[in-house]
């Protein structure tokens, strides 16, 4: 069975979709939140099921990954390039891995989606429907988990593991006294967006202050009805 | 030719007068339109008037020339990346390089400026109204100069040997013809159409490039200086 494939917007006029016969499962949440253990975890359970995956991840273009990362280390972007940047990341995944999965009748889980850039744009400041509209090639996923978390388990979280990350803390907007004030501030902004995409956009979302393995199973559950 | 309905949003800076002291002149046309030869005498000829200038060109931003040509160089680019890449550019400079000398009074002088994006990207295949879009932060020139050549008059142009012809510009990522000059002619022939609606879209000025340059210029000085004058509110 084939699903009919639904863009953001006006699509890619010069690619046919009609013959993607694959399933594009989407994983969301803020920084730190856990979503590559579970993706990776959803990798084995699914292959070990006998579906061949393919996983993509924000950023990690071919074309496009060195220059995000030297942007980002010379603090050389501005909200709108920034957007910019991720939406042509987006687009090289999206033309050059994700469509000729789907097209393969492949499973692709995508570690974060546009809905990222969404939600960072919108906490700089950035015009919302620009934003959306930009990302109007992006094909809208079979299934988006979202993994929510507090920003209080959250902060632990990531304090625990090290420390803060001049962009996952928003040292760019100013928001706090020190960058833990930031990190907060920051990520409650980024949490608030996403729990309004979470109905707007109809994510499931899943509670992730929970253990790995109990999570693991939820989205497993949620997956399995979009199976093939 | 414009059938579909293009959506440039009514509050983009881009259909209304722009609200800064300096003033922008932007330059358009194909490969082979001689616009390099206009740009360059009217550079001379503002200088010479005692204009602070700023020129800015398509495609120069530091961002992200080196992703571009590699992508180019690979042949990695798709249709919307490649217009994604310009885009970049072409915001990176617009908030660095163009904004900021109008703010201060000067005169820019851009050779290419969202138009080359709204003719070229659409026949690479992207969405009219999504290129528009994603330009619609951009303001409106004062003057948008567009140097208008027959096919066939740029072809020979190039082929006298000036300049060669070049894999994007021939637009042989698109697969049209084998043959560099036949993959140009059809796919620059299609930019031209597309020009064509642009022209009477945004209004620009179109000058007849199979003139002779002097008369091309003079033509040119005529209506920057127009603008130029209107901008900072009657004769200096």
């Amino acid at each position: 069975m084939i699903t009919q494939r639904k863009f953001f917007g006006r699509g890619l006029p010069y690619i046919d979709v009609s013959d993607l016969s694959g399933r594009l499962f989407v994983v969301e949440g803020t920084d730190g939140v856990g979503r590559s253990l579970q993706i990776e975890n959803l990798k084995d359970w699914l292959e070990l099921q006998g579906h061949a995956v393919v996983t993509t991840g924000w950023t990690r273009s071919p074309l496009m990954a060195g220059t995000i990362e030297d942007a980002k280390e010379g603090h050389a972007l501005n909200r709108m390039t920034f957007a910019l940047l991720y939406a042509c990341d987006f687009a090289d995944r999206l033309e050059n891995e994700i469509i000729p999965a789907l097209r393969a009748g492949m499973i692709v889980v995508a570690d974060r989606y546009c809905y990222t850039a969404f939600a960072r744009s919108a906490v700089r400041g950035l015009d919302e429907s620009w934003a959306r509209d930009l990302f109007g090639f992006a094909l809208v996923p079979d299934v988006t988990i979202y993994l929510r978390i507090d920003v209080e388990s959250l902060a632990r979280r990531v304090v625990a593991r090290g420390k803060l990350d001049y962009w996952e803390s928003g040292l760019d907007l100013n928001l706090g006294e020190d960058p833990y004030d930031s990190f907060v501030a920051y990520q409650k902004r980024l949490i608030h967006y996403y729990d309004r995409m979470a109905e707007t956009e109809a994510f499931v979302t899943i509670d992730a202050r929970r253990p790995v393995d109990d999570i693991q199973l939820d989205i497993r559950h949620k997956i399995a009805a979009h199976l093939p | 030719m414009m059938s579909d309905s293009v959506a440039l949003p009514a509050s983009s800076p881009l259909s209304r007068e722009h609200p800064y002291p300096g003033a922008l002149i932007v330059v358009e046309g194909i490969d082979g339109s001689g616009k390099s030869t206009q740009i360059h005498l009217l550079q001379r000829w503002l200088e010479a008037q005692d204009e602070e200038l700023v020129f800015t060109e398509w495609n120069s931003s530091e961002l992200v020339r080196a992703t571009t040509k590699y992508g180019k160089k690979k042949n990695l680019l798709t249709p919307t990346t490649f217009s994604l890449l310009h885009a970049t550019d072409f915001a990176d400079r617009f908030l660095h390089t163009i904004v900021p000398p109008l703010k201060a009074g000067m005169v820019v002088l851009a050779d290419r400026y969202v138009y080359t994006a709204f003719a070229r990207d659409v026949v690479r295949g992207v969405d009219r109204s999504w290129i528009r879009r994603l330009y619609s932060f951009a303001i409106r020139p004062d003057v948008a100069l567009y140097f208008k050549t027959p096919i066939e008059v740029s072809i020979s142009r190039i082929l006298n040997g000036r300049q060669k012809i070049k894999y994007y510009e021939a637009g042989m990522d698109l697969k049209l013809a084998a043959d560099p000059v036949e993959s140009f002619r059809r796919f620059q022939g299609r930019v031209l159409d597309e020009y064509d609606g642009i022209t009477s879209e945004f209004g620009l000025d179109v000058i007849d490039a199979t003139i002779g340059i002097d008369a091309q210029q003079r033509a040119v000085r005529g209506i920057v200086e127009a603008a130029i004058r209107r901008r900072r509110g009657g004769p200096r």
